[in-house]
């Protein structure tokens, strides 16, 4: 029995599980889970996981929730190409550790810049308080000049000379607040140019495909207004971006 | 040369490398980082860790951060007993999920309550407002009802029948709050089982010695200095007031 994926690709750590699959010629079933519709919120995918968030992957009986955590599950079951999530010591603990701090640095402040332009407005009928804004802006800003400080320097992906785990989910990061047409690669050209890089060895084709509903995000509102789920989804979603 | 540690026993992240390295007899040099003191902003520990936080690892030339990969390094590099990060897919992928869950839950909200309950009032000179206090009790709460019902289950350990880092990294985290002076363990007769069964497999003694500081951390805060504290002002201000 095939691998089960139950992705949303409006969520970074979708996108990066997606990726990787892909990109190694994993076979999987793509569940799609529609977050904007309350999907996660129904009985039938709390059956999969009664933490309600995705990704979530379904190996057989075997369930697991947290992409980190799903990306070296694949690594390993598939024997992924070593780069990935290298065997040499020192490389995988540059891998590990960046997978550790992003968490509380470059995920969550871009979660917060994406929610506040995406889903804010459409949530409360206003848009967030500027300084709010400001704040989750200026985190970001010092999150990316360590990203660029520590993490990269004059490297040319996190652990050296190939891509890696701790790049591909960088990337599906940052692109988060992209989406909502906030340019996080202006004025850095050394983090343009490693997106570039990472980019080019994921394959443009593949990126752009994994990115496609992100980049419509604009759309957001309107399907919310549509569906008739704003109200169900209001106080569920307040809670997460406190 | 042996590994160096830079630790800080209030921090939790120190306390799993420091249980984890003890327990494991990983030779190690103790580096004190006083984050109350300021350590962490001397020149030397900035060479070792640019980001200024605690814990951070020297072996030779190579520095590392983040006390997850720590002790995925030392597992490694010192071959430690299986069970703490277990090579069996599916019980590796286990412990791989709670370390990266706890990141934004139980750590966030156990760090929170320390601040809210002892460092902002003697930072600010006053007590967070009751609403920000409850919202905070309620999320640590929610986290701490997901370690039982979804990580712990009936599960004697997270991953199974064994100890591992993921119980190691969970009650260093849980330990936070109990030294803020907020008893989570009552009610939860569940948690406090485990709780038992980990410090038994870690050993009290060293369990205990780890834990010495943030229990006594009441007291110590205290003693300090509110007015070289006030570089945390603006930001308190901005997050609870």
């Amino acid at each position: 029995m095939t691998l089960e994926l139950f992705l949303d690709l409006h969520s970074q750590p979708c996108r990066a599980v997606y990726i990787f699959a892909k990109k190694e010629n994993i076979p999987f079933e793509y569940k799609k889970v529609d977050l904007a519709s309350g999907q996660q919120y129904r009985e039938e995918f709390g059956q999969i996981s009664i933490v309600r968030k995705v990704p979530v992957l379904k190996d057989g009986d075997f369930i697991l929730t947290e992409s980190i955590a799903i990306l070296m599950y694949l690594a390993e079951k598939f024997g992924t190409s070593d780069h990935w999530y290298p065997s040499d010591l020192q490389k995988k603990a540059r891998v590990n550790e960046y997978l550790s701090w992003q968490h509380k640095a470059v995920r969550e402040s871009g979660s917060k810049i994406f929610w506040f332009r995406a889903m804010v407005p459409i949530l409360t009928g206003a848009p967030v308080e500027q300084e709010r804004m400001d704040s989750a802006v200026e985190d970001l800003s010092s999150s990316l000049t360590v990203f660029e400080e520590k993490f990269l320097q004059k490297r040319s992906f996190i652990t050296g000379q190939d891509i890696s785990l701790a790049d591909l989910v960088a990337l599906v990061e940052l692109m988060q607040p992209v989406g909502t047409g906030f340019d996080v690669f202006e004025g850095r050209p050394v983090l343009s140019a490693w997106r570039d890089r990472v980019k080019r060895e994921i394959g443009e084709s593949l990126f752009d495909e994994a990115h496609q509903v992100l980049m419509n995000a604009h759309a957001l509102p309107q399907v919310l207004k549509d569906n008739g789920m704003l109200d169900f989804l209001k106080p569920r979603l307040k809670k997460l971006f406190n | 040369m042996p590994l160096e540690l830079y630790l800080d026993l209030f921090s939790q992240p120190c306390r799993s490398v420091y249980i984890f390295a003890k327990k494991n007899n990983i030779p190690f040099d103790f580096k004190k980082i006083s984050l109350m003191e300021g350590d962490h902003y001397g020149e030397d520990f900035g060479k070792v860790n640019m980001m200024r936080k605690v814990p951070a690892m020297r072996d030779g030339e190579f520095c590392l951060a983040e006390s997850v990969a720590m002790m995925i390094y030392m597992v490694e590099k010192f071959k430690t007993p299986d069970y703490w990060y277990p090579a069996d897919l599916h019980k590796r992928a286990r412990v791989n999920e709670y370390l990266s869950w706890q990141h934004m839950s139980i750590r966030m909200h156990g760090s929170k309550m320390f601040w809210v309950k002892v460092l902002i009032p003697k930072i600010m000179g006053r007590e967070v407002p009751q609403e920000k206090r409850d919202a905070a009790i309620e999320d640590l709460d929610e986290s701490l009802k997901w370690l039982e019902e979804k990580f712990l289950q009936d599960g004697p350990f997270i991953a199974g029948d064994h100890i591992s880092l993921a119980d190691l990294v969970a009650i260093v985290e849980v330990y936070q709050p109990v030294g803020a002076g907020v008893d989570v363990f009552e009610g939860r007769p569940k948690l406090s089982a485990w709780r038992d069964r980990v410090r038994q497999e870690i050993g009290p003694e060293l369990f205990d010695e780890a834990h010495q500081g943030i229990m006594g951390a009441i007291e110590v805060v205290k003693t300090l200095d509110s007015s070289k504290m006030q570089a945390f002002r603006p930001r308190i201000q901005k997050m609870f007031f």
